[in-house]
C-alpha cells in the first residue's frame, strides 16, 4: 500500500450501515437474477460456440450474423473476441448425427462471406452432457460449501462456522449478481473461479477468526466487539496486502492472458474483492449477533482437550 | 522454530534441489536420461488438438440379443413342447403368452444357472435377465446387471474398433479411455482439423454382401437407397459375406474404367460362400451394403471364387481410402455419437501459450516488486521463497507428468498472487511480536510458531476447494485444480522451510541491531 494502514479503525461502527448494504446488493443480485438470469455458456446449455478468424478485415458482425442465421440454427449470438477479425459464435444447436455439421457451417460461411474463414476453436456440448456440466458444477460448489463448514466448524466453534458460510454465500450470491448483470457468459471456468473464491474468502476470514479466538482466551474482561475491533486491525495490513499481490496477479491474467481467460479472471477479481470486504463487514458481525464470548472458546478448548 | 539440525538442512535443500532438476528437465530435449525425459504435458487447449466425447448407443445391441434370445427360447420351447401364443419382441423386451400348465416348467428351466438364455453372473449373485408373470403373460427383459455387462462389453469392443481406426490414420499420441459405462473419450493432440476422424468414428461401417431381389424371397427382402442418391433398390435380407469375413482391404486404382476402388480379400469360409453365390447368381446384381446404404449393385459377370474381390463405386481416392480402412478396423458393435466436442486450433494454443507466459511473468513480476517495496530484505526472502515456490511447482508438475491447460496457467499465477500470503502472514506477525519482545530473535522465533495456525487454516480451505474441483471438474478446468492444490503444498513448504531457514540466518545475524520492518 502507498498510503500507510490505519491501525485503529472503528469497523464496529460502520457494521450496521455496511450491513443493510450487503443486504441491498445480495436483493438486487437476487432480483437481477431471477429477472435477467445467468447467460449460460454451452457447456451448460449446450450448442455450439466457434471462436472464427477471417482473411478479410471488411468482415463485420452482421454479416457473420446474417450467413448463420440463414443456416437454421436456432439462436445465433455473435460478438467480437480479442483480437479484430476475431469473433465468437454461439449457436444454440448442436447435431451429433451429422458429422459434417461443422464443416458444413464453415463452408456455408466462408462463400456467403467472400473469404476464408478460420475456425480456431470448436466447442460441441450435446444436450445430454451440458445437463452433467451442469450438475457436476453444481455439485461442487454446494460440496466445497459443506467441506468448508465442516472444516471450520472442527477448528472453531459453530458461530464461527456460521459466520464463515453465510459470508461465503454472500460473497459467491453477489459476484453471480454481477455476471447476470452483465450478461457475462457463465461456462466450466466461472465455476472453478467461483470454487477458488469460496476458498479465498474463507481463506481471509479463517485468519481473522483465528485471531479473534486468540484474543478472546487473552482477554476476559473486552467485549466481543472491542476484541473483533482489535483482531481486524491486528490482521488488517495482512488482509490487504495478500488481497493486493492476488489482485495484482489476477489482473495480470485479465489484462494479459488472452480472451479465453478474461471471464475467470473477472469472477476471481470481484470475489477477492467482495471476499475482502466479507470477512471484516459479514463474518466478523455475526460472532456477535450469535453472541460469542470467552466461555465459547474456552468451553471447546475444553472439549478438545 | 529458528534451529535446523544439519539433517533437516540437508533434507530441505535436497528437496529443492531435486526438483529443479526436474523443472530443468523440461528445456532440454533428451529421451535417455530418467530425469530428462519427463516433460510436462501441454493440454490441449495450449498445443492444439480435438477432445471427443463419444456415447456407446447400446439400445440396436440390446434388440438384436433379445432378436437371439427370442430364437433360442423358441427352440427351447418347442423342444419341450410347451405351449405358447404371440412370442415376439416389443419395447425392448420379450413377450409370449404361455399355457398354464407349464409355467412352472419353464421358470425352472428359466432359473437354472446353466440355461441358455439367462446367464447367471456368479459375481453379482444375479441373472442376466428378468421375466414377469401376469395372467400367463411372461415379459423378459434385460435386469440391472445384464445390461450393465451388455454395456461394459459393448464399450470395450467398440474402444478396440475406434483405437483400431485411430491407429489407422497414424495420428500422434492419443488418448482413447473409457468414461463410464458407456461413453469413450478420444484425445488427440495437434489434430488440426477433426472431421475426418469425426466422419470415420461416425461410422458403424457393417458391410454386406446380399442380392439384389428380384422376387420375394424366403428371407425377405427390404428396401434401402444409396448413399449419395435417391435411388432405391430392393435388396434381399440374406446376408451372403458379412465384413466380419473381411482379412483386408485397400484402395487402388482401375486403370481401364479410370476410376478408384476398394480390393479386398476373404477368409476361407467367406470365399467360399462367395463363389458358391456368384457361381449360382451369374448375371444377377449383388449389393454391396455399408450400414444400411448401398454402395453399389454391380451385376455378376464371372463367379469370383479365390475370395478376392472389388468394391466399385463413386469413390475418391480419399473416399476409397477410409472405407478401406473401415473395413480393415472392423465394424463397430454399436453406432456411436460424438456428445461433446472440443477442438482448438494449433495457432490459438500458440496464442495461449505466449499471453499465458506473459501475464505469468509480469504477475510474477508486480508481486516480486511489491514485496520488496513492503519489506525491504525480508521482502527479498520472500521473493526467493515464490522463486523457489515456483521451481518446485513446476517440478513436481513433471515428475507427475502433469497435464499443464490454460486454467491451469492461470492456476500457477494465482498461486504467485497468493504464495506469499503465508510469508506476509509470518512477517506480519513477527512485526507484532518485535513490539513486546526486546530480542530480535525470539519476535522471529515466536512470530513464525504463533502465525502457523493461521497459515495452516488458510491453506487448508483453498486446498479443499481444489481438491474438489479436481475430482468434480472436466479437462482444462482439472488442470486448474492441479496446478492451485500443488501450489499450495509447495507454498507451505517453501514458506515454512526454506523461508524460515534464510529468516532466522537474517535474524541470527542482526540478533544485537534494531530491525526495522
Amino acid at each position: 500500500m502507498i498510503f500507510k494502514i490505519p491501525k485503529d479503525i472503528k469497523f464496529s461502527y460502520l457494521y450496521k450501515r455496511i450491513n443493510i448494504l450487503s443486504f441491498i446488493l445480495i436483493f438486487l443480485s437476487i432480483i437481477i437474477l431471477s429477472i435477467k438470469g445467468l447467460n449460460l455458456g454451452v457447456d451448460f446449455k449446450g450448442g455450439t460456440l466457434i471462436e472464427i478468424r477471417t482473411e478479410n478485415i471488411n468482415t463485420n458482425i452482421g454479416e457473420i450474423r446474417q450467413s448463420l442465421l440463414k443456416m437454421d440454427l436456432g439462436d445465433v449470438s455473435v460478438k467480437k473476441f480479442g483480437k479484430e477479425k476475431d469473433y465468437l459464435a454461439k449457436i444454440e444447436f448442436t447435431d451429433i448425427d451429422d458429422t459434417n455439421f461443422i464443416e458444413n457451417i464453415k463452408e456455408k460461411l466462408s462463400s456467403d462471406l467472400g473469404t476464408v474463414v478460420n475456425f480456431r476453436r470448436v466447442e460441441n456440448v450435446g444436450p445430454k452432457v451440458s445437463n452433467e456440466l451442469l450438475n457436476a458444477g453444481l455439485l461442487a460448489i454446494s460440496l466445497s460449501l459443506a467441506a468448508m463448514l465442516f472444516y471450520i466448524w472442527i477448528r472453531f466453534e459453530w458461530q464461527f462456522s456460521l459466520a464463515a458460510i453465510i459470508a461465503i454465500i454472500h460473497d459467491v450470491i453477489i459476484t453471480i449478481g454481477i455476471f447476470s448483470l452483465l450478461s457475462y457468459e457463465v461456462n466450466l471456468s466461472i465455476v472453478a473461479a467461483v470454487l477458488t473464491i469460496v476458498g479465498y474468502s474463507m481463506n481471509d476470514t479463517v485468519v481473522i477468526f483465528d485471531r479473534i479466538r486468540e484474543n478472546l482466551r487473552k482477554y476476559s474482561k473486552i467485549s466481543i466487539t472491542e476484541i473483533s475491533e482489535i483482531s481486524i486491525n491486528e490482521t488488517l495490513s495482512r488482509t490487504l496486502i495478500t488481497s493486493v499481490t492476488t489482485l495484482l496477479a489476477l489482473f495480470s491474467i485479465y489484462f494479459l492472458g488472452g480472451a479465453i481467460l478474461k471471464g475467470f479472471s473477472f469472477a476471481m477479481i470481484i470475489g477477492v474483492i467482495i471476499g475482502t470486504f466479507s470477512s471484516i463487514f459479514v463474518a466478523t458481525p455475526i460472532l456477535y449477533y450469535t453472541k460469542v464470548n470467552q466461555k465459547t472458546v474456552l468451553k471447546d478448548d475444553a472439549e478438545n482437550n | 522454530m529458528l534451529y535446523f539440525s544439519k539433517i533437516k538442512l540437508f533434507a530441505i535443500y535436497f528437496i529443492i534441489i531435486f526438483l529443479s532438476l526436474f523443472s530443468l528437465a523440461n528445456f532440454i530435449d533428451s529421451k535417455d536420461n530418467f530425469i530428462l525425459s519427463k516433460n510436462i504435458n501441454l493440454g490441449l487447449d495450449l498445443q492444439g488438438g480435438s477432445y471427443l466425447l463419444l456415447e456407446v448407443d447400446s439400445k440396436p445391441i440390446v434388440n438384436r440379443n433379445l432378436q437371439e434370445k427370442l430364437l433360442k427360447l423358441r427352440k427351447y420351447l418347442k423342444k419341450d413342447k410347451i405351449k405358447y401364443q404371440n412370442l415376439r419382441l416389443t419395447d425392448q423386451s420379450i413377450n409370449f403368452v404361455i399355457d398354464e400348465n407349464h409355467l412352472e416348467k419353464f421358470e425352472k428351466y428359466f432359473l437354472n444357472k446353466n440355461n441358455l438364455i439367462n446367464n447367471y453372473f456368479n459375481q453379482y449373485r444375479e441373472y442376466e435377465m428378468n421375466y414377469l408373470v401376469k395372467n400367463n403373460k411372461i415379459k423378459i427383459e434385460y435386469s440391472k446387471f445384464g445390461l450393465i455387462e451388455l454395456k461394459n462389453s459393448t464399450q470395450d469392443q467398440s474402444l478396440e474398433i475406434v483405437r483400431r481406426r485411430i491407429d489407422e490414420i497414424g495420428t500422434n499420441e492419443p488418448t482413447i479411455i473409457k468414461r463410464g459405462n458407456d461413453r469413450i473419450l478420444v484425445e488427440l493432440p495437434g489434430l488440426d482439423d477433426p472431421n475426418r476422424i469425426k466422419n470415420l468414428l461416425g461410422k458403424t461401417a457393417n458391410l454386406s454382401f446380399r442380392l439384389v431381389s428380384e422376387n420375394e424371397d424366403d428371407f425377405g427382402s427390404e428396401i434401402l437407397s444409396y448413399e449419395d442418391d435417391e435411388e432405391k433398390l430392393l435388396i434381399s435380407k440374406r446376408v451372403i459375406v458379412s465384413g466380419d469375413n473381411l482379412i483386408s482391404a485397400k484402395p487402388s486404382f482401375d486403370n481401364q474404367n479410370n476410376q478408384t476402388t476398394v480390393n479386398f480379400s476373404l477368409d476361407r469360409v467367406g470365399s467360399k460362400k462367395f463363389g458358391r453365390v456368384t457361381t449360382n447368381n451369374v448375371g444377377k446384381r449383388l449389393a454391396i451394403v455399408l450400414d444400411n446404404k448401398i454402395i453399389s449393385a454391380p451385376v455378376i459377370r464371372d463367379p469370383i471364387v479365390g475370395g478376392n474381390g472389388v468394391i466399385t463405386g463413386n469413390f475418391t481416392f480419399q473416399s476409397a481410402t477410409d472405407l478401406a480402412l473401415l473395413l480393415r478396423a472392423g465394424a463397430l458393435p454399436a453406432p456411436l455419437k460424438i456428445v461433446e466436442e472440443r477442438t482448438v486450433g494449433p495457432d490459438l494454443g500458440e496464442d495461449s501459450i505466449k499471453a499465458g507466459a506473459i501475464s505469468l511473468l509480469i504477475g510474477f513480476l508486480l508481486v516480486i516488486f511489491y514485496m520488496f517495496y513492503k519489506y525491504r530484505l525480508l521482502g527479498i526472502i520472500a521473493d526467493l521463497a515464490l522463486v523457489t515456490n515456483l521451481i518446485i511447482l513446476v517440478g513436481i508438475l513433471t515428475i507427475l507428468e502433469a497435464t499443464l491447460t490454460l486454467p491451469g496457467v492461470a492456476g500457477i499465477i494465482l498461486t504467485v498472487g497468493m504464495a506469499v500470503d503465508a510469508n506476509v502472514l509470518i512477517f506480519e506477525r513477527i512485526k507484532e511480536e518485535m513490539k513486546i519482545e526486546k530480542s530480535t530473535i525470539h519476535a522471529f522465533d515466536s512470530g513464525y510458531k504463533r502465525a502457523q495456525s493461521a497459515v495452516l487454516d488458510a491453506n487448508i480451505t483453498t486446498f479443499i476447494s481444489s481438491v474438489i474441483l479436481f475430482l468434480l471438474g472436466s479437462g482444462p478446468v482439472k488442470g486448474f485444480a492441479v496446478t492451485l492444490g500443488i501450489g499450495i503444498i509447495t507454498t507451505l513448504f517453501s514458506a515454512y522451510y526454506f523461508a524460515r531457514h534464510l529468516s532466522s540466518i537474517y535474524a541470527i545475524k542482526n540478533k544485537d541491531k534494531q530491525i526495522v520492518l
